[in-house]
């Protein structure tokens, strides 16, 4: 789609450059005339939010990392030293930590994007995908640098976290004990995933470089899900998407600065500001906000081994999603009926969250919260084994517009602009 | 030349392939040391044993001590405690495995079989689920309908024997490898 490159070097040394490294040309392709369907609206801003987020993650972690000792006798005090001692060692650590959630925020808003406007189908169906991985990596990110303040809440989470693979039959503790270097979570542990802390984000930064450029082969979907057909449909990159996105990236940060200032520790547990402590588990073990909904799922069932295969299954599932939906048009826009259990999934997921979040035996209005939650993950998993195929037969999409800049600018698009 | 067309295969495939082979092993022999460095160091294998004094227990009361990085439950137990533990049919239990060290592998979660001394109740204090330290029940302050443990991680309920009776943990709580060494001296590992 983006067709011919239009870079023309300027002067002798970009001559001299683009024979050898093209790397402006890359650049100007890229970021400058990349053609960008018209019609993208806010949902569509938050790609560029989610690398602004990776790059606070990594520009903030390398400075904590100065100050940080992973040693489970010194890193609960080096962490309080860099909340009180280091300059600005608290600004620096707070936008670390409200990141991780401002970063989990962008990235389930940009896939219930993907999901309601139909970004995983044909031909984006590897974009979808490598994105699962970046989730995946960011998941695996954020439980290693939940452990590292040495908290009562980061042993605990390590701990619960580590003995899921314990419900593997046969090697599973065999695992677990290999991926805690000794019988119990512990100094061998804390070491081994602030090293894995330090290295995913830069594998993450790889794969969000695959997820892009899987991106400019076939260009942005857009909320109408109808395919690019004349230049007419489409605006240059720069300035138009890199204004508009600059935009609600300010809008974001305003957000993130509120966390950062105002409710530094909205997203914290405050039993974490306790020293990790073998012998005395938290009577509420609560994982960050943005696993709750796994959280939920795992709890719900009654068995080990079910609950984490399930657990793992929600996750797993996602890859599956551009071959699960069979309709034809793309956008929920043009779904009715779809529509409507897209919206029933996203209340599902909240549900899920909310139930994560509460006691064991919590429940509400007399309906024992763990109900919820099953019928809940029930739902997830047929919205995307049942729903998804079934729906996409027997619906009847209402009808799409002829092209993206008729449905932006009406009929007289058709006539040169002015 | 004619060597090139026989089906026999060259001298060059030969050391194509045996090259090829010998690589493969030593890649795979280099991988096992990082693989392994993971694994718990000898210091870390090297865990001790522990002696514990009985003699400021009370019955009824649990203290909590630290065995191998792990906690370790030693509750004495009331006479009604063991009397309930009895009273179980053992074939009804999630888990009927003794699961305990001191015992045949084969043996059943009967309470002779869970603990050696029945006032004396020595467990690993690390629920069998997701290994989150059980919080124990007595009869001021209960925990869970079966009045031994209640796991607030994820709701699994032990009774005053240690075996798991409701919830996700799939196995009775562990009874580590013990010896009295006097009526008040246990030494356990």
């Amino acid at each position: 789609m983006s067709g011919p490159s239009t870079y023309k070097p300027n002067s002798g040394f970009e001559r001299w450059l683009d024979a050898r490294l093209p790397l402006p040309r890359l650049m100007h392709d890229t970021m400058r005339t990349f053609p960008t369907p018209r019609n993208l609206n806010i949902w569509y801003t938050f790609g560029g939010i989610l690398a602004f987020c990776l790059g606070v993650q990594i520009v903030t972690g390398i400075v904590l990392a100065m100050h940080y000792v992973a040693n489970a006798g010194l890193a609960f005090d080096s962490v309080e030293a860099i909340m009180r001692d280091v300059n600005y060692g608290w600004l620096i650590r707070y936008m670390h930590s409200n990141g991780a959630s401002m970063f989990f925020l962008a990235v389930y808003i940009h896939m219930f994007r993907g999901l309601y406007y139909g970004s995983y189908k044909a031909p984006r169906e590897l974009i979808w995908i490598i994105g699962v991985l970046i989730y995946l990596l960011m998941m695996a990110t954020a439980f290693f640098g939940y452990v590292l303040p040495w908290g009562q809440m980061s042993f605990w989470g390590a701990t619960v976290i580590t003995n899921l693979f314990t419900a593997i039959p046969v090697v599973g503790t065999h695992i677990a004990t290999w991926l805690w270097g000794d019988f119990a979570v512990g100094d061998a542990t804390l070491n081994r995933f602030f090293s894995l802390h330090y290295l995913l984000p830069f594998i993450i930064a790889g794969v969000v470089g695959l997820h892009i450029w899987a991106l400019h082969v076939p260009g942005n979907n857009n909320p109408l899900g109808i395919d690019v057909k004349s230049p007419q449909d489409t605006v240059p990159f720069h300035p138009y998407y890199t204004v508009k996105d600059a935009f609600y990236l300010t809008l974001f940060v305003i957000l993130f600065a509120g966390f950062v200032f105002y409710a530094p520790n909205f997203f914290g547990n405050p039993d974490n500001y306790q020293q990790a402590n073998p012998l005395v588990t938290p009577p509420d073990i609560v994982p960050e906000w943005y696993l709750l909904p796994f959280y939920a799922m795992l709890r719900s069932i009654p068995n080990k081994l079910m609950g984490v295969v399930v657990m793992g299954g929600a996750i797993v599932t996602l890859v599956f999603i551009p071959w699960l939906d069979t309709s034809r048009v793309r956008s929920c826009r043009f779904r009715p009926l779809m529509k409507q259990f897209f919206w029933a999934f996203a209340v599902c997921c909240v549900a899920l969250g909310y139930c994560g979040s509460q006691g064991v035996d919590a429940a509400v209005a007399g309906v024992p919260l763990v109900w919820v939650a099953r019928i809940a993950s029930l739902y997830y998993f047929a919205f995307f084994w049942l729903i998804m195929p079934i729906v996409g037969l027997i619906e009847t999409p209402k009808k799409l517009p002829a092209s993206i800049a008729q449905s932006v600018l009406g009929d007289t698009a058709a006539a040169p602009a002015e | 030349m004619a060597a090139t067309t026989s089906d026999a295969g060259t001298r060059r495939d030969f050391l194509y392939v045996a090259s090829g082979a010998i690589g493969g092993v030593g890649l795979a022999a280099m991988a096992w040391p990082f693989i392994d460095q993971m694994n718990p160091s000898s210091a870390a294998l090297a865990a001790g044993t522990t002696e514990i004094d009985l003699s400021s227990i009370q019955a009824g009361q649990q203290v909590v001590f630290k065995f191998r990085g792990h906690p370790l439950f030693v509750r004495r137990r009331t006479p009604a405690e063991i009397a309930e533990s009895n009273a179980v049919d053992v074939s009804s239990l999630p888990d009927n495995n003794a699961r305990n060290l001191n015992v045949a592998d084969t043996a059943l979660a009967t309470d002779a079989n869970r603990a050696t001394k029945p006032e004396w109740l020595i467990l690993i204090g690390v629920c069998t689920h997701l290994g989150c330290t059980p919080t124990v029940s007595t009869p001021q302050m209960p925990e869970g309908d079966y009045g031994g443990w209640l796991c607030h991680c994820h709701g699994s309920q032990y009774d005053t024997a240690g075996r798991i009776r409701k919830g996700p943990a799939p196995q009775n709580l562990a009874v580590p490898q013990y010896a009295f060494l006097s009526a008040t001296r246990v030494k356990v590992g």
